[in-house]
């Protein structure tokens, strides 16, 4: 039965879900109430580090999701400032997580969040994230490890929120740097990135999910792992809470659109949205979380984590600079090509890094 | 004599799996060092579900050293 631990992720999984239903009535993009992957990619675009016009916007629920968690994680005395535990490893970790969550369109939290609004292109993006999971837990049984962190100074810690808090004081003010060029900040006029609920509403969401996020340690590629390497299920609980949260909100507020077609910001090339999260979930269990789940850490002082963010960044910029970001017509060919790429650098990882 | 696993430091899900394989040989007791608390709360949970007693102390420096005890041993 549940115990009051799990009532807590479950809690936390429902109210993730609501919110996200709640953010697309307030204006956010179909079944995108709130996204790790196209928030970050959003808000690189906004600073202009890629040009695509229509996906830049400085989402505050990504500082909020970052602040949240940083106030919950001092407020909880957790906050502890660690890293060094293969960084640049976990940067490219972050970059091709990124590379796969732009190809299926949607990180592993949108996964459910589509599939709560009908989109069953979802399906084989969920199916493909978990055979990933299976994957990665298969090079942690043969001795994964890509070794200890350790302590370190307080100001690395600091670095992330700070930054969260930079981002958030460009979301309100919006001063524009290079007025001939229009931007940064660039803040699409159409598309995804022209689509927002009110800025106090979606930090406020951000902020909420943070600290529950932060308190219940939710991540989505630990619930599949942690079930299988030990049948331990608090995790996935939450997985299942926010799917029915979301689920449940979007029948409530008329959201809710069963099929494959007409699908709002999603392709329906089965094979690469299979692919494309295969990939998201391989390199999530190799840098020990998701990308919510990072983002998250690198609010509580894990440096390391605030790598893997960072590595998220690139990928965001390269996967739009380069053309590897799926369009709502499909895939790109660049874009198959450098999932592929990634599934083989991340198996390289994975066998090449063990503990000496 | 209890057996000591150093879990610090470890991501997830390391420290679960560190502790797990030293719990299947069914030691008496076991001390566990975490230095966050996912791992904190993971081993705590692990421990119970393998049918041992869980015991937490706080110590400096922001660590915590988790105690299990098997429970049949407990009762004898």
């Amino acid at each position: 039965m549940l115990e009051r631990r799990d009532w807590f992720v479950v809690g936390t999984g429902l109210v993730i879900g609501i919110l996200a239903a709640l953010l697309v009535r307030f204006g956010n993009p179909g079944n995108m109430g709130l996204c790790i992957a196209c928030f970050v990619r959003d808000i690189t675009g906004a600073l202009g580090f890629h040009r695509a016009a229509t996906v830049q916007y400085i989402r505050p629920e990504i500082p909020g999701l970052l602040l949240g968690a940083f106030v919950a994680s001092v407020l909880g005395r957790e906050f502890r400032v660690r890293g060094g535990s293969g960084s640049l490893v976990r940067f490219l970790l972050g970059f091709f997580m990124m590379v796969g969550a732009l190809v299926f369109l949607g990180c592993p939290l949108r996964t459910l969040l589509r599939l709560g609004g009908g989109d069953l292109n979802a399906v084989l993006g969920l199916a493909g994230f978990i055979v990933g999971v299976l994957g990665g837990v298969e090079f942690i049984k043969r001795g994964f490890n890509l070794g200890r962190a350790q302590r370190s100074s307080m100001l690395g810690g600091l670095v992330m929120p700070l930054m969260g808090v930079v981002v958030l004081i460009l979301a309100v003010y919006h001063p524009v740097f290079d007025p001939q060029g229009g931007g940064p900040v660039f803040a699409s006029a159409k598309g995804p990135g022209s689509l927002s609920a009110p800025l106090l509403i979606s930090l406020g969401a951000g902020l909420l999910a943070g600290i529950l996020a932060q308190r219940a340690r939710m991540c989505l590629s630990g619930g599949v792992r942690d079930f299988i390497l030990t049948r331990d299920t608090y995790l996935i609980k939450g997985y299942g809470a926010i799917f029915a949260g979301v689920l449940l909100a979007n029948l409530l507020l008329g959201q809710f659109h069963l099929g494959f077609t007409n699908q709002p910001i999603a392709h329906t090339d089965g094979v690469w949205n299979f692919l494309g999260m295969f990939l998201v979930g391989l390199a999530a269990v190799l840098a020990g979380g998701c990308p919510l789940r990072q983002l998250i850490l690198s609010g509580e002082g894990d440096t390391d984590a605030g790598i893997t963010v960072l590595g998220m960044v690139a990928g965001a910029a390269t996967a739009h600079n380069f053309l590897l970001a799926s369009t709502t017509a499909g895939p790109t060919l660049n874009g198959k090509a450098m999932v592929l790429v990634g599934i083989l650098v991340t198996v390289f990882i994975g066998q090449l890094c063990r503990e000496g | 004599m209890e057996m000591v696993v150093d879990a610090r430091g470890l991501g997830c899900p390391l420290p679960v799996l560190r502790v797990k394989a030293v719990l299947e040989k069914r030691p008496e007791e076991v001390h566990v060092r975490v230095d966050s608390g996912a791992a904190r709360e993971n081993v705590s949970r692990l421990g119970q579900s393998m049918g041992y007693s869980v015991d937490i102390e706080v110590l400096t420096g922001g660590e915590w050293l988790i105690r299990l005890r098997r429970k049949d041993y407990l009762s004898t």
